[in-house]
């Protein structure tokens, strides 16, 4: 089952850094998102695209979960040369995790 | 308890105009804040200004105030914007010049300066770990103002004010401090109308834009979309809603993604007025359509401002050739292939060749079928202006020495202004506020 199936989430960024948020639909299954989308199977998702370890803080009033990236210098908003140079389109490689 | 109701007419320079006017119009408002300055925006106005001094505010300042003083005066709807920029004092006298010209004299047009800080780049600290750029590459230096200012300016009878680099959520708290009266040393009071106004800041993020999934997240009327407005009480909770009948909606959902939007650690959002703690924010559905919130901590304010500093970043130059029908990708690969011969040899920093349908966004995906047309886009970095042009002129080559039936080049070559953040101590900048009477 891919994440997309049980929750939804959105991408934003600050400088180099992006956050990527992914909320339970149904409050019950948070549980699941928490012991299933780990910091380890992020990284391992993203690890093209990022430099350094990924952070998640648990945000249980949410029923969400929110992801800290980080990019090379060099891929912060105003310097990327990437098409996406925000990283506006990776909350939708999240909802890709197989889960 | 007393309610005040706060709308946000846009999120971004370029945000559409009518949602505003809707707002203005049908909203029952006090308050209309326009959040349009984006980072690089204030250091791109800065260079306008240096070239005209009457110039440097928001492009959409005359379409937008002439579209919304009316309803505003009418229903007496006071206004807030950052769309001075570069130069909020040019951008007051031209809305009171509008304000005339639409026979609404008497209009007092405030506006609050003093975030330039270029003259203080001594001062300076490092952000975090990043390194302050040379100071002969710094082309302007805007610090983040708080709530504090625009509470003054509001207190003193402003109808409008526009403001320069003043940190977004601090738009909609300065309305609130003059409402309500609240003291800056009340931080859970700061940090619920921070949350409010992070929730309002980019306006069609709450109310269904950047989040439809058709099939999974629908949203109604999308090019109606509605802009959202709050009714805030005293003790800081607010109503999150918009017009009725206008498109979009408002849920959990779409409050869930907007609290969390560009937050890092969601018990310090900082920002020049509080340190918002978001762990104990609270969503409540009141009616279909509208959700309250509450509950957000604060802990005291940062001891310095954030200081945004636009930076020389030498020139970027893109272009891009499509492929398509039977051997897209091998034709594609091979005009990859050309381009990386042919530009090795000029040196471009940082270059990058993606496939856009492919591989542009994320990397190549695993099994992942073959796409029945690709665009290639080569960009790269490069200091002098007669090297940027020789990867355009690589791309459009590739018209007459490339592989077969590659089609539709585009190119440009642009300036690039990289924002490097820094610390500077609160205590040497000083906002300055005036109002001018239409």
């Amino acid at each position: 089952m891919k994440l997309r199936t049980v929750a939804h989430a959105r991408a934003g960024d600050k400088g180099n850094l992006v956050n990527i948020s992914v909320f339970a639909y149904r409050d019950e299954d948070y549980a699941m998102l928490v012991e299933r989308v780990t910091e380890e199977r992020v990284n391992e998702l993203f690890r093209e695209l990022i430099t350094g370890p990924v952070t998640r803080y648990c945000v249980p009033n949410l029923c969400g979960l929110n992801f800290v990236l980080q990019r090379r210098s060099t891929d912060s908003v105003t310097r990327s040369l990437r098409l996406d140079a925000h990283g506006k389109s990776l909350s939708s490689l999240m909802l890709s995790l197989e889960i | 308890m007393k309610k005040i109701r706060i709308g946000a007419g846009a999120g971004f320079s370029g945000d559409r105009i009518e949602p505003a006017v809707e707002l203005a119009e049908k909203g029952h408002l006090d308050f209309l804040v326009f959040e349009c300055l984006a980072e690089r925006t204030i250091a791109l106005s800065q260079l306008r200004k240096r070239e005209d001094p009457d110039a440097g505010f928001d492009p959409l300042l005359s379409e937008r105030m002439h579209a919304v003083l009316p309803a505003c005066r009418h229903n007496e709807v006071r206004v807030v914007s950052n769309m001075g920029a570069a130069n909020p004092r040019a951008a007051a006298r031209v809305t009171a010049e509008i304000a005339r010209s639409l026979g609404l004299h008497g209009l007092r047009v405030g506006c609050i300066e003093g975030d330039d800080v270029l003259h203080l780049k001594d001062a300076f600290r490092p952000f975090d770990d990043e390194p302050l750029p040379d100071h002969t590459k710094i082309i302007s230096a805007n610090a983040y103002l708080g709530a504090d200012a625009l509470a003054e300016v509001l207190d003193r009878g402003a109808d409008v004010v526009l403001t320069g680099r003043v940190a977004d959520p601090s738009l909609f708290l300065g309305v609130l401090i003059h409402a309500f009266g609240w003291q800056k040393e009340w931080w859970d009071l700061m940090s619920q109308g921070t949350a409010v106004g992070h929730l309002l800041e980019c306006a069609g993020q709450l109310t269904g834009g950047y989040f439809a999934d058709p099939g999974y997240k629908d949203v109604p009327d999308l090019d109606r979309l509605g802009f959202p407005l709050a009714e805030v009480s005293e003790d800081g909770s607010a109503l999150l809603t918009k017009v009725e009948d206008s498109g979009g909606l408002i849920t959990m959902q779409t409050c869930r993604e907007q609290i969390l939007y560009e937050v890092l650690n969601p018990s310090s959002y900082i920002t020049p007025d509080v340190i918002a703690d978001f762990t104990e924010i609270r969503f409540e559905q009141q009616t279909p359509g509208a959700m309250r919130v509450s509950g957000a901590k604060g802990r005291p304010r940062p001891r310095d401002y954030k200081v945004s500093i636009g930076m020389d970043d030498g020139l970027i130059a893109e272009g891009q050739i499509s492929y398509a029908g039977p051997g897209t990708l091998a034709r594609a690969e091979l005009a990859r292939q050309i381009l990386e011969k042919r530009l090795a040899q000029i040196g471009a920093e940082d270059l990058r060749i993606d496939l856009i349908g492919l591989s542009s966004m994320h990397g190549m995906p695993a099994d992942w079928p073959a796409p029945y047309e690709v665009r290639l886009r080569a960009a790269a970095r490069f200091m002098h202006e007669m090297d940027a042009k020789r990867l355009t002129h690589e791309v459009e080559s590739l018209y007459l020495n490339g592989p077969a039936a590659g089609a539709g080049v585009t190119f440009a070559v642009r300036e690039n202004i990289a924002i490097v953040p820094a610390l500077i101590a609160r205590e040497l900048v000083t906002p300055r506020i005036s109002i001018e009477v239409a």
